[in-house]
């Protein structure tokens, strides 16, 4: 990355590798992130090709899966573990850690003007411990009996016996290894967040002149250490259960001709700790992204955030709503029904912080400057999925309404739209925008506008029809509808799904060729070539441990002073000191 | 087919790459005079535009969807408060459309509308008490209105009465099949339990406790039959990992939970034979037939077995992932009048002549 001004002497391996440098450590997240992300897109266009011509043979089961796929086939097991694995990379490892990994550890000393996070050395634990995590998971698909296949929620009893089935032996310790190495990465690095935010924001970095990005990973910190313990303890008993015979989420139990010994647990328990951090977890992946749209929008809106209060609001009551709405993931889970009640409460609360949300965003368009660059597709993008996806939350969050539509393709669709799309639509927004600060160069625009068409395209084009064979009554997780002739009619349909999802795919191998091209031969970057009133575009292109050579620079007012009257310039940063008489807006 | 598609699809991906590598070389043209890589007029220009293209898109997507696939939506419900949840859910549909179509147009308008151009200034328009406000109370009383409702629709469903003419039957789930268990006579489930599925050298199949009296005149049965227009009170177990009892037609679904019993009721109102006369039905069933013929046309051609031709039944279906033939884990349901209920019921042996 060009001269080294640090005054420390680095080598190879404390500057690529054990970094304890915030900015290579995001790289790291981020590359990373993006090969977990290729394995879990890649197996969904496996698992496809399977739902739309099902039990067919193809050679590419045969040459990726291998004995899974006897004679070009898909085996029904793999096909379960295929969805898990899925669910698990593209939840956890890709929009999680790659998401507010890549981007909560490049912006927040940069946006607040901080030297480096409060411990560089525990930001190193965090990847290394994500980096361990991810290599498990992977390893695990090469297990004799193949990873785990319980579904990404990997419900007791079926991920706890390995009677139930083979994907629940060894694969499914290593599931369990895995996921509470990430939990303790996550947890390092989200403590990290959190104090960096509260200790060392620069002078005049008031809490309320922080850019919406910074509120959005500040809270999305605090979620995660709110919720990802309890995930832990489930993981962590559920151990216990599969290996030391203890029976927190089994009773009752016969399998495989043999009453098994475990007597008064429950798995409704299991589902209950899954979900305190599953639900959150959704916020977890959607807050980040839709910090990194309020600052792309405004920014290329060349507006201010419209409501930059209320967002903060919002991010706070969505926070605090997150964690009481577990339950709506369980009305039909033999909970009692009053609870059922209380959670559909909760829940469709929770439409109006993200009403005020979209509604905002929307304004903020109203009378812009529209610098429609490949970021700021994916921002609209963003916020048109989230729009679609999140109003069938109405629907799903009616505890009534859910019985019918429960875990069917409506939910599916539903959740992959509201959270998948509009968060992998956060990333690469976050990707657009920043690379220059990242690596110095720029991405290729045409590129980054072809992929965003496609992706547009295709992502409509997967889920709006997966609404209407899911209200058909057609459940997930089924390795293949023939056993239902009822459903034939529905074949078609899926046909046209697996189309645009393999379109979809292709399209990131744009993105890709883009992503790798521009690291080493695009288009130096200017120091701010957005023109962006942030501070992280204030320090210099080339990287250097310590962000800026001098001083860190002073805050004097908010981030949004895009086009503010009295300014020759349509944008004021943040380190620009107030014109006499000028006012600042909210404080 | 499936040669044909993935040429298709081979097809569109070589079209998308040719397209890409034109594209880049006009880029590499157009380097000479702008290689900045950031957005400019032009850009703005065509990708305002498309923006409005694809609002128009997901309008056409949307009536596309409904014109060819509205007949799958939400089949006719077979059960009493069927009628309740299908106006709670088309409510719930108008509204989400009326929003879904109002805040598409207007973001993607003004994507459109305001796409920038060099020398324009923004609006410096950064907050709206009162505008924030109505669109905050707005949400606010129609989801109150919406919450009423459905708590209404759901207590009327989940706090049903055990009366006496009520018909209790045990749904009773494992990998990967259903058994149903009837009261019999006296119409009081035995006792049960999974340590009691050994005896009687497995003929015990759901595992019902012989010294319970109440369990002696009890029926297990692998095909469901509910008498039309009388409450049943379902108990659902599993003996071995989470299944779900999905009962699409009569809009009920509750999962089957090892070591809990698990309860949901549901009045049946249509019968088996006057499902498969109803019009849409009969339309759905023919679309469905000739699905299958066409696809057998194919199988014979191949030496293989033709497909059978489909008649209607009612589905219950697994809906909690639970191993490999989770996706074929079914039983048929028929519903009928009460007389050719209790012929049937007749003819069934009681656990206590099964053991003996």
């Amino acid at each position: 990355m060009g001269a080294d001004v640090h005054h420390h002497k680095e080598t190879f391996v404390t500057k690529y590798i054990f970094s304890q440098d915030h900015k290579m450590i995001s790289k790291q997240y981020l590359i990373t992130g993006l090969i977990m992300g290729i394995v879990g897109i890649g197996m969904s266009l496996l698992f496809r090709l399977q739902l739309a011509w099902p039990e067919q043979p193809f050679g590419i089961f045969e040459s990726t899966l291998g004995k899974w796929a006897p004679d070009g086939v898909m085996d029904p097991n793999v096909y379960l573990a295929l969805v898990t694995i899925h669910g698990t990379i593209m939840v956890f490892f890709v929009l999680t850690a790659g998401l507010s990994g890549t981007f909560s550890n490049l912006l927040i000393p940069l946006q607040i003007g901080a030297r480096d996070m409060a411990s560089g050395f525990l930001n190193m634990i965090s990847y290394w411990l994500f980096f361990l995590s991810s290599v498990i998971m992977l390893a695990s698909l090469f297990v004799e009996a193949g990873p785990a296949a319980a579904g990404w929620t990997i419900y007791p009893p079926l991920s706890a016996l390995p009677q139930a089935q083979p994907g629940s032996g060894l694969g499914m310790t290593l599931w369990l290894v895995s996921m509470a190495i990430f939990i303790a990465s996550s947890l390092l690095g989200s403590l990290n967040y959190i104090v960096t935010v509260i200790n060392l924001r620069t002078k005049g970095m008031s809490m309320t002149r922080l850019p919406l990005t910074i509120w959005a990973f500040f809270v999305t910190a605090i979620i995660g250490v709110v919720s990802f313990p309890v995930l832990l303890s489930a993981a962590l008993l559920l151990i216990m259960d599969r290996s030391f015979g203890t029976s927190f989420f089994l009773s009752d139990i016969f399998i495989q001709g043999e009453v098994l010994h475990y007597q008064g647990g429950s798995p409704v328990l299991f589902e209950h700790l899954f979900w305190f951090l599953g639900h959150p977890e959704v916020y977890i992946v959607l807050l980040p992204a839709l910090g990194i749209t309020s600052e792309v929008l405004a920014t290329n809106a060349r507006k201010p955030i419209f409501g930059y209060r209320a967002m903060v609001a919002s991010i706070l009551a969505i926070a605090f709503l997150s964690t009481i709405v577990w339950g709506h993931h369980m009305f039909i889970s033999g909970m009692n029904p009053f609870l059922g009640s209380v959670f559909t409460f909760t829940t469709l609360l929770i439409a109006i912080p993200s009403a005020v949300k979209a509604f905002n965003y929307i304004t903020t368009l109203w009378k812009g400057n529209l610098q429609l660059n490949p970021a700021m597709l994916f921002s609209i993008g963003l916020v048109s999925t989230f729009i679609t996806g999140g109003l069938t939350g109405i629907i799903l969050g009616d505890s009534t309404l859910d019985i019918n539509v429960h875990d069917t393709y409506f939910v599916v669709a539903h959740f992959h739209l509201v959270m998948g799309i509009s968060a992998l639509y956060g990333l690469f927004a976050g990707v657009y925008h920043w690379f220059p600060k990242m690596f110095g160069r720029m991405l290729n625009k045409q590129l980054g506008y072809i992929h965003f068409w496609i992706t547009a395209v295709c992502a409509y084009g997967v889920f709006f029809p997966m609404h209407f064979i899911g209200m058909a009554g057609l459940p997930r997780r089924y390795y293949s509808n023939t056993a239902f002739p009822y459903f034939d009619d529905l074949a078609d349909i899926n046909v046209v799904i697996t189309i645009f999802a393999l379109i979809a795919g292709a399209a990131q191998i744009v993105f890709l060729y883009n992503f790798i091209h521009s690291m080493f031969y695009g288009k130096r970057a200017e120091m701010n070539p957005w023109k962006s009133n942030t501070l992280e575009w204030t320090a210099p292109v080339e990287h250097f441990h310590g962000n800026w050579a001098g001083d860190i620079p002073e805050v004097h007012r908010w981030a949004y002073d895009y086009s503010k009257p009295g300014h020759k310039e349509d944008f004021v940063p943040q380190h620009i000191p107030l014109n006499k008489g000028e006012e600042e807006l909210h404080h | 087919m499936t040669t044909l598609l993935t040429i298709a699809i081979l097809l569109l991906v070589s079209i998308a790459v040719w397209q890409i590598t034109k594209i880049f070389q006009v880029a590499q043209l157009n380097q000479k005079v702008d290689d900045s890589q950031v957005a400019n007029d032009k850009d703005n220009d065509w990708n305002g535009k498309l923006m409005f293209a694809f609002l128009v898109f997901i309008y056409l997507i949307t009536i596309y969807s409904f014109w060819a696939w509205g007949d799958v939506l939400l089949p006719e419900s077979a059960s009493e408060h069927g009628k309740d949840y299908d106006r709670l859910m088309w409510i719930s549909m108008v509204l989400i459309f009326f929003v879904q179509i109002i805040t598409q147009a207007l973001l993607h308008y003004f994507s459109y509308k305001y796409r920038g151009r060099k020398g324009l200034k923004a609006l410096f328009y950064a907050d709206n008490d009162r505008l924030e406000f109505i669109w905050t109370i707005i949400p606010v009383i129609v989801l109150a209105a919406l919450i009423l409702y459905g708590l209404y629709a759901w207590s009327n469903i989940m706090n049903f009465e055990e009366d006496e003419d009520a018909l209790v039957v045990e749904l009773y789930a494992q990998q990967f099949n259903w058994k149903a268990r009837y009261a019999g006579a006296d119409n009081v489930l035995g006792d049960a339990n999974v340590r009691f599925l050994q005896d009687f050298d497995g003929l015990n199949l759901v595992g019902i406790d012989a010294a319970d009296p109440n369990g002696l005149d009890d029926v297990v049965v692998q095909e469901l039959h509910l008498p039309v227009g009388r409450k049943v009170i379902f108990k659902m177990r599993s003996q071995d990992v989470l299944h779900s009892a999905y009962m699409p037609h009569f809009r009920a679904q509750m999962n089957c939970v090892p070591g809990m019993i698990t309860e949901f009721a549901f009045t049946p109102t249509t019968t088996t034979e006057e499902m498969r006369q109803n019009p849409d039905m009969v339309a759905k069933v023919q679309k469905i037939n000739k699905i299958r013929y066409d696809k057998s046309q194919e199988l014979i051609v191949n030496g293989e077995e033709a497909l059978e031709s489909y008649q209607f039944d009612y589905l219950l279906l697994c809906n909690k992932i639970c191993g490999a033939s989770h996706y074929n884990m079914q039983m048929k349901i028929i519903v009928e009048e009460e007389k050719d209920f209790n012929a049937w019921m007749a003819q069934q042996r009681t656990f206590a002549e099964v053991i003996q």
